[in-house]
């Protein structure tokens, strides 16, 4: 499906911005388990100390990303649970102390177990959106053969520059952390999936490949731009003709997906020591001067706003991620969190649902070739067994269906209501 | 700057932006085709029809949805259907007549059902066979394409059986074609129902399948049945090419069985849509006691359409079939 790009800020240079007041650090920014606490009001922390851990696997620890004191505690709606999570409130002292950073003398020589430990304690997660820890999609069950690794460049979401943008201008550490998947992983392939609206990324990490020695190992496949190609399950199907099963994971077919992003944190934590405390987000809708911004992970979408330049025209809302999978956020004291790879701000669409048609319109655009109309129609029912049998758990809630109906159905929203009351009724048998 | 309120509303926040009511108009416009050629080849009278169904079937949609006490929404479906109505009547009709079936039309096949999205009959098919049971005499007047001015002459319809055709071959098909012969209003030209269908095809508002599999089976199965439509015949080509041009197929096929309420929403279901309108039409054209049938078969497909949504089912990504373990 063709929808518009909207790439304001392709050619925009990744722009480091000051350091905020303030931040907030909510405990819990991954799929998986929250974070406990490990500092009190009143503490003094330095940039990159660790604030946050958990004994459980799934989870990723966070850190204070600028130097100061914890000044409060405090409870934030985080995005990608929907659910109150607990935060912690540093009030930066403007200097920037780091913490001493453990670079390995040979990080060549680490062991496969060395280098997921780093990657653990330096709180990656998938930086796509999807904020899955790293480490432990680096750790594939006993047993289970990861034959091909694919490196994902695809940024599919309209308006968001951000992975491009660190392709351009962190091509080596991108390339570098793939190599270390690579040696984690030991796969039979290795694949680069970029959209062909990014022919500049596509030249320069191919010249950069041919530069790095990585010409054996690496096969760079330019793809044609369509939403959603860069979801996973799409990419597999376009790029390997394989289908992950329903309600499965990529690596039940031997394949791992990581993002450009990740691959780029992976090699500072590896190489560097450095943990996760900033991120590359782009600005932009109607904000003056759209960007793409190096930020301090807690940082207020608000300094962001602002250092854009302000909201310039017509815009009723603030939308955390791209237009067609983004969350709208009111509050604009809400941090960047480490999934935030856009903020674009941006009028809404009318709310104006009419009754379906059935001109299948919806049918045509579903990436998994579901019946979008009947989810939502089952839902509206209550019958959300009937949506579980028509497949609802493929649904990964790209948008398309919604994007195409004529009739403004907000589809997407029924199947997230259905999905989480069967979360609910699983929960209570 | 003070603070603004910002919203929450749920994704996508981008919209291709396609309503229900740009849709329907593109309908209309592509109607303006094959009813130029109504107007072009039968006249005042066919006009007049044409402007007394569309607004008896907005006016109808308006006071049904007040009485409803739901909000009236000029979304276009109403004019679709005053016109298609308008486009399958016979161009002497009352306009009394056409008044009642166009009420009809909107009030009971559509709103009586739950209004457009809930309809399970093409309205405008609807309102036609309640007119043929209500006005029997009217609805099989047909008359020589008179154009504006001359008088009507009457003049059977190419399918019915007292239809006789003294020119050439060459010529009868050259009408058919260009629309110069008695039959409804909108239904005489196939070339220019042709473009409006081919144009809904273009814009992507229309799924080829159905017209295709629908005109593509009557095509065959009148090749392969042995008898032919009228004397002058000499191969089931002629025949086939005839029952294709004749009566109400063409505009049925691409303007009412591709009617997206009533007409199945998966593409397999379309396609078994299709052969079964195609079907149904041949039999009723050659066995049935009616000359034409294409009215009829898209109204029982309609009835069928649930029924077919509910058992075609898509195969979903990553589906694999599971080995059943018990029974
Ligand atoms: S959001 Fe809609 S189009 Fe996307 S996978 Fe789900 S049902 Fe299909
Ligand atoms: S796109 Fe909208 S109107 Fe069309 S079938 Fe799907 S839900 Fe119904």
């Amino acid at each position: 499906m063709k929808v518009p790009e909207n790439k304001l800020t392709a050619e925009s240079p990744i722009e480091p911005i000051p350091l905020p007041e303030k931040v907030i650090i909510p405990l819990h920014q991954n799929i998986g388990a929250p974070c406990e606490t490990m500092v009190k009001r009143g503490d003094k922390v330095l940039t990159g100390q660790k604030i946050g851990d958990s004994e459980r696997f799934v989870n990723a620890p966070v850190h204070a990303t600028v130097s100061g004191e914890i000044s409060a505690t405090t409870t934030v709606i985080n995005p990608p649970t929907g659910q109150p999570a607990a935060a912690l409130v540093i009030t930066s002292d403007g200097k920037d102390e780091w913490v001493e950073l453990e670079a390995p003398e040979e990080p060549e020589a680490l062991s496969v177990k060395e280098i997921l430990g780093k990657i653990r304690e330096a709180g990656l997660v998938g930086l796509g959106g999807a904020t899955f820890p790293t480490h432990v999609k680096l750790s594939p069950p006993e047993g289970k053969k990861i034959d091909t690794v694919i490196l994902n460049g695809c940024e599919c979401e309209p308006y968001i520059t951000s992975d491009h943008r660190v392709m351009l201008e962190y091509g080596e550490k991108v390339l570098s952390g793939l190599n270390i998947i690579r040696k984690v992983l030991s796969p039979d392939n290795v694949y680069i999936a970029i959209e062909d609206n990014k022919a500049d990324a596509i030249d320069h990490l191919e010249k950069l490949i041919v530069a790095m020695g990585f010409k054996e190992d690496f096969k760079i496949i330019p793809l044609k731009s369509k939403y959603p190609m860069g979801a996973e399950k799409t990419l597999l199907n376009t790029l390997l003709s394989r289908e992950v099963p329903i309600g499965g994971l990529p690596l039940d077919i031997g394949v791992i997906v990581h993002n450009v992003s990740t691959t780029k944190a992976i090699h500072d934590a590896v190489f560097e020591g450095r943990p996760f405390v900033e991120r590359v987000v782009t600005v932009t809708g109607v904000v003056k001067n759209p960007k793409n911004l190096l930020v301090r992970l807690g940082t207020p979408l608000r300094s962001l706003i602002d250092y854009c330049g302000g909201i310039d025209g017509k815009a009723s809302e603030v939308i955390l991620g791209g237009p067609m999978m983004g969350i709208s956020q009111p509050d604009l004291d809400f941090p960047v969190t480490k999934g935030t790879s856009c903020v674009l701000v941006k009028e809404s669409r009318p709310i104006r649902e009419q009754d379906c048609i059935s001109c299948g319109r919806c049918l045509e655009a579903c990436p998994m070739y579901l019946i979008p109309t009947m989810l939502a129609k089952y839902t509206k029912a209550g019958r959300y067994d009937e949506c579980q049998k028509a497949y609802i758990a493929d649904c990964f809630e790209c948008g398309a269906c919604a994007y195409v109906c004529p009739a403004n159905i907000p589809i997407v929203q029924y199947i997230k209501v259905a999905k989480s009351e069967l979360i609910k009724r699983a929960a209570t048998k | 700057m003070p603070e603004r309120e910002f919203l929450v509303s749920p994704g996508p926040h981008l919209w291709r932006g396609q309503s229900v009511s740009k849709i329907m108009y593109i309908v209309v416009l592509a109607l303006m085709f094959p009813t130029a050629a109504g107007v072009y080849f039968f006249g005042y009278h066919a006009l007049s029809v044409i402007v007394v169904s569309v607004a008896a079937a907005v006016l109808t949609e308006y006071g049904v949805k007040k009485l409803r006490k739901r909000p009236f929404v000029m979304d276009g479906s109403a004019v679709v259907t005053g016109l298609l109505l308008a486009l399958i009547l016979p161009p002497t009709i009352p306009l009394w007549m056409v008044a009642v079936g166009s009420v009809f039309s909107i009030a009971i096949v559509k709103e009586a059902f739950g209004g457009l999205g809930h309809n399970i009959f093409n309205p405008a098919l609807g309102g036609r066979a309640f007119m043929t049971a209500s006005f029997s005499v009217e609805m099989t007047t047909w008359v020589l394409p008179m154009g504006f001015g001359a008088d009507a002459a009457t003049m059977a319809t190419p399918l019915s059986s007292s239809f006789v055709w003294e020119a050439d071959k060459l010529s009868l098909y050259r009408e058919l074609f260009l629309g110069n012969i008695g039959g409804s209003i909108g239904e005489t030209s196939a070339l220019l129902i042709l473009i409006g269908g081919l144009l809904l095809i273009a814009l992507r508002i229309i799924d080829w399948r159905i017209p295709l599999t629908y005109i593509g089976t009557v095509a065959l199965l009148t090749l392969v049945w042995p008898g032919v439509a009228l004397p002058i015949f000499t191969s089931p080509w002629e025949d086939a090419l005839f029952h294709v041009l004749a009566g109400g197929l063409m505009l049925g096929a691409f303007f009412m069985a591709t009617d997206y309420v009533t007409s199945p929403i998966t593409e397999k279901g379309r396609i078994i849509f299709g052969i079964g309108a195609g079907i149904l039409t041949v039999v009723i054209r050659l066995f049935g006691g009616l000359p034409e049938g294409v009215c009829f078969s898209i109204l029982f497909m309609n009835a069928i359409t649930p029924l077919i949504d509910r058992y075609i089912k898509v195969r979903p990504y990553g589906f694999k079939k599971r080995v059943r373990s018990e029974s």
